[in-house]
């Protein structure tokens, strides 16, 4: 790596004791010898192994569970419902105010994918758990199921969350979220070559090195430790406090060193639904994906569709454009809500375009809930504007590099969601760029500058 | 048949913070009666070594070695709020909450310090060593040891501070969109260079250079691991990764390592990484959040590539073998 430090230097204070030095971290010995301790490196005596009945359907209703042959088990101790759930139907994000409450702890009546967890069975071993979950009888009646967000989105489409009503989320300006800028249309009107092409990407798994779970202690006083590998101590806490309907108080949260999150370990699954067996057994609770549930289970990134709508000048500008954008949220809201809208306040990119037109839709199917991951809302925009800029220079017969600094943003260039840009840099990365790649553009590009006065 | 080689280039910018603003983060700094320094948070540390930046930013802040700060975080019964780790959020939110608490308790220390040498708070400085000095005259000093034991055991003071920082949150005007999801933008621009087999549609990345723009690299060490880290996570993303290989169809959906693919050592290309620091107006010491947006740009970078090396475009991700060739196919039909 190198610290190009003659761009901004003027902005920046260098020469301090401690920032900007390359000092070892304090904790990567541990991590290196195997010393770290992790959550999973808990063991109480008496715990028990809590393993999930799993749906088999992409939707179906539930006429009847039989839980009587697991409960025989040897080994098992406890097998919970969602009758057992004080508050079973809950969103994580009702916490800043981004409802409605959508999805079952456990199954109630209805299961929406396939893999939604029904029945939660507890044993002193995690075979014993396991087996006993095989013994679960559940009576499906299976539904017609919709997993394309285009057939979602049709008139007489299934029904994929009743909270809803709709397959998409509603939002407070309707269907989608907005931003209007200009008028796109009189753009196309004005534009010497239209463009438009659609863009789609598929679900990804975070893959993190330690997989989510927790391991729940009661303290003996009616309080319950979770020891855990959330990304968000005090968010799951509440989020647990109301689905137990207990008071926080009554909770203690415990972290640690994390083996890799990427946004994987910010959904309430695991900790409300072991604090709910340990009070109910009053036994240590541990609770840990699989790799295989860490993979089909635990929400990936949504899958993506993004259709973009350019106008061009031959000279290069960009004069108009229109993003759609439909985010796959699968079968509950979990974070894909916010995700579509910070999707709205990142389209166009980083281009000062004067007519913009964005609509973004959070669409529900019948598959995994998707949910936050490193740069949701953003990552597959991004590669459907850069596929889209790479696409409209060769369109006009510009290099692809220099149509980029025709249209790149600087300092007080008025954005689409009407912010004014500040702190912008884009132009000197690309000047950086062109330098390291030796791809050379015209020297009135490399002589730009983000600051306004500078070029 | 062939192999092609081809380049390609995306350039891109990105938020710090969760959008629209909203996500508080507290911190409490204290002393130990020997002068030692504890950070006191509820922030999770995911690996990517928040606790050691927390550290820097403490000991730059009230004026001791690193090595002089502890951080204790994640436990709910001692730490104040942190919304949490995500969001590219973690040292730009948490690094200002401990700054502030940070200044307040140099405040109480430096007072303290100013009764030990008989001389106004105003007229002292820290050496970064350890140690306070009177400005002007640093013979006349006193070490952070020594005030530590004063305010514990002479002067009854309490060398601590409280830190907070909240972004108000931004509600979107529902026709126009008008809103604010973020103070501040880290950039990227990457180049990446590809051969493609248009025989089998198997894609080499062969480099890629990459050049962020991240406000101020705190830790330039720290920085080159999440960023040669993040680069690969997007080639992976190009190329390999996803949980429905046919999407929107459900099967096929890898369960372990040996389904789920990914690159492996011997599929990592030549890594370039340059680092550009416009300091950020809120951000601590400028600092913008570079953590989500490195791994964004070589994924449009690798698909221009491949495009710019056969000459078809693959507008579904990951852009496989099996989707190379069937363009290929495509074309050739045309």
């Amino acid at each position: 790596m190198e610290l190009r430090k003659s761009y901004f230097a003027d902005q920046r204070k260098d020469g301090l004791n401690e920032i900007g030095q390359p000092r070892p971290r304090l904790d990567s010995p541990g991590h290196v010898t195997g010393k770290t301790a992790y959550f999973a490196d808990r063991n109480f005596p008496g715990m028990l192994h809590l393993k999930m009945v799993r749906s088999p359907h992409h939707h179906a209703r539930i006429r009847a569970i039989d839980t009587s042959e697991a409960e025989k088990h040897p080994g098992v101790v406890k097998v919970l419902t969602a009758k057992d759930v004080p508050h079973n139907v809950y969103t994580i994000l009702i916490l800043i105010q981004i409802g409605p409450e959508d999805e079952t702890v456990l199954a109630d009546g209805k299961v929406r994918w396939k893999g939604e967890a029904v029945v939660a069975v507890l044993a002193e071993t995690e075979r014993a758990a396991q087996e006993a979950a095989a013994k679960v009888k559940v009576d499906y009646e299976v539904l017609p199921a919709v997993f394309d967000m285009e057939e979602a989105l049709k008139p007489g489409a299934p029904l994929v969350n009743e909270y809803h009503g709709q397959n998409h989320y509603l939002y407070d300006s309707g269907e989608c979220r907005k931003v209007r800028f200009g008028d796109v249309e009189a753009g196309f009107a004005e534009a010497d070559h239209i463009l438009e092409q659609t863009y789609q990407s598929s679900p990804i798994e975070h893959a993190p090195t330690e997989t989510t779970g927790c391991v729940v202690a009661p303290e003996g006083n009616d309080r319950f430790t979770c020891y855990t590998n959330t990304q968000a101590m005090f968010f799951t806490l509440d989020n647990a406090s109301i689905i137990l309907q207990m008071p926080g108080s009554k909770l203690h949260f415990v972290g640690g060193t994390v083996g890799g999150g990427f946004g994987g370990k910010v959904d309430v699954i695991v900790e409300p639904i072991a604090i709910l067996g340990a009070k109910l057994t009053g036994r240590p609770v541990c609770f840990i994906y699989s790799r295989e549930e860490e993979m089909q289970i635990s929400s990936p990134r949504a899958a993506e569709k993004v259709v973009i709508k350019d106008g061009v000048m031959n000279d290069g500008r960009i004069v108009a454009r229109k993003v759609t954008g439909y985010t796959d949220a699968g079968a509950y809201s979990r974070h894909s809500p916010y995700g579509a809208q910070k999707g709205a306040a990142h389209y166009p990119g980083p281009y000062t375009i004067p007519n913009v037109w964005i609509d973004t839709y959070c669409v529900y199917t019948n598959r995994t809930p998707s949910s936050a991951m490193r740069g949701f809302g953003v990552t597959i925009g991004d590669f459907a504007l850069e596929v889209q800029m790479d696409k409209l220079a060769r369109l006009i017969g510009m290099d692809p590099l220099e149509f980029r600094f025709i249209n790149a943003y600087r300092d007080g260039d008025m954005k689409a969601h009407r912010q004014p840009t500040e702190g912008a840099a884009l132009i000197e990365c690309m000047q950086e760029a062109s330098r390291a790649a030796n791809w050379p553009v015209a020297e009135k590009f490399m002589a730009m500058s983000s600051y306004r006065k500078g070029g | 048949m062939a192999i092609r080689r081809g380049r390609g280039v995306a350039a891109i910018n990105y938020p710090t913070g969760m959008n629209l603003g909203g996500d508080p983060t507290q911190a409490l700094v204290h002393s130990t009666p020997t002068g030692n320094f504890m950070v006191t948070l509820s922030s999770v540390d995911l690996g990517q070594g928040m606790k050691q930046i927390m550290a820097q930013i403490c000991a730059e802040t009230i004026g001791v070695p690193t090595d002089r700060v502890i951080v204790d975080t994640a436990d709910t019964d001692t730490g104040p709020h942190c919304m949490g780790t995500f969001a590219s959020r973690g040292t730009h939110r948490a690094g200002n909450a401990v700054i502030q608490a940070a200044r307040e308790a140099r405040q109480v220390m430096l007072e303290v310090a100013a009764e030990e040498l008989e001389v106004n708070a105003s007229d002292l400085e820290t050496d970064g060593q350890g140690n306070i000095l009177v400005k002007g005259a640093p013979q006349k000093s006193i070490s952070i040891f020594d005030v530590a034991l004063s305010a514990h055991f002479k002067r009854g003071r309490s060398i601590s501070g409280r830190g907070m920082f909240l972004i108000p949150r931004s509600y979107p005007e529902k026709e126009t969109g008008a809103m604010k999801p973020s103070t501040c933008y880290a950039h990227a621009c990457t180049v990446a260079e590809v051969e493609v087999d248009d025989e089998t549609g198997e894609v080499t990345v062969l480099n890629v250079k990459n050049v962020f723009e991240i406000g101020r690299a705190l830790n330039p060490k720290m920085v080159e691991q999440q960023l040669v880290g993040g680069s690969w996570m997007g080639i992976s993303h190009a190329l390999y990764e996803t949980t429905e290989p046919y999407y929107p169809n459900r099967d096929h959906g890898g369960t372990d390592f040996n389904q789920y693919l990914m690159p492996g050592p011997g599929d990592l290309a030549e890594t370039e990484i340059i680092v550009l620091e416009r300091p950020s107006a809120d951000g601590p010491f400028g600092a913008k959040g570079p953590g989500e947006m490195c791994a964004n740009p070589q994924i449009p970078a690798v698909a221009n590539a491949v495009f710019d090396a056969v000459g078809v475009r693959i507008d579904t991700l990951p852009i496989t073998p099996e989707r190379i060739l069937r363009a290929l196919k495509a074309q050739a039909a045309g």
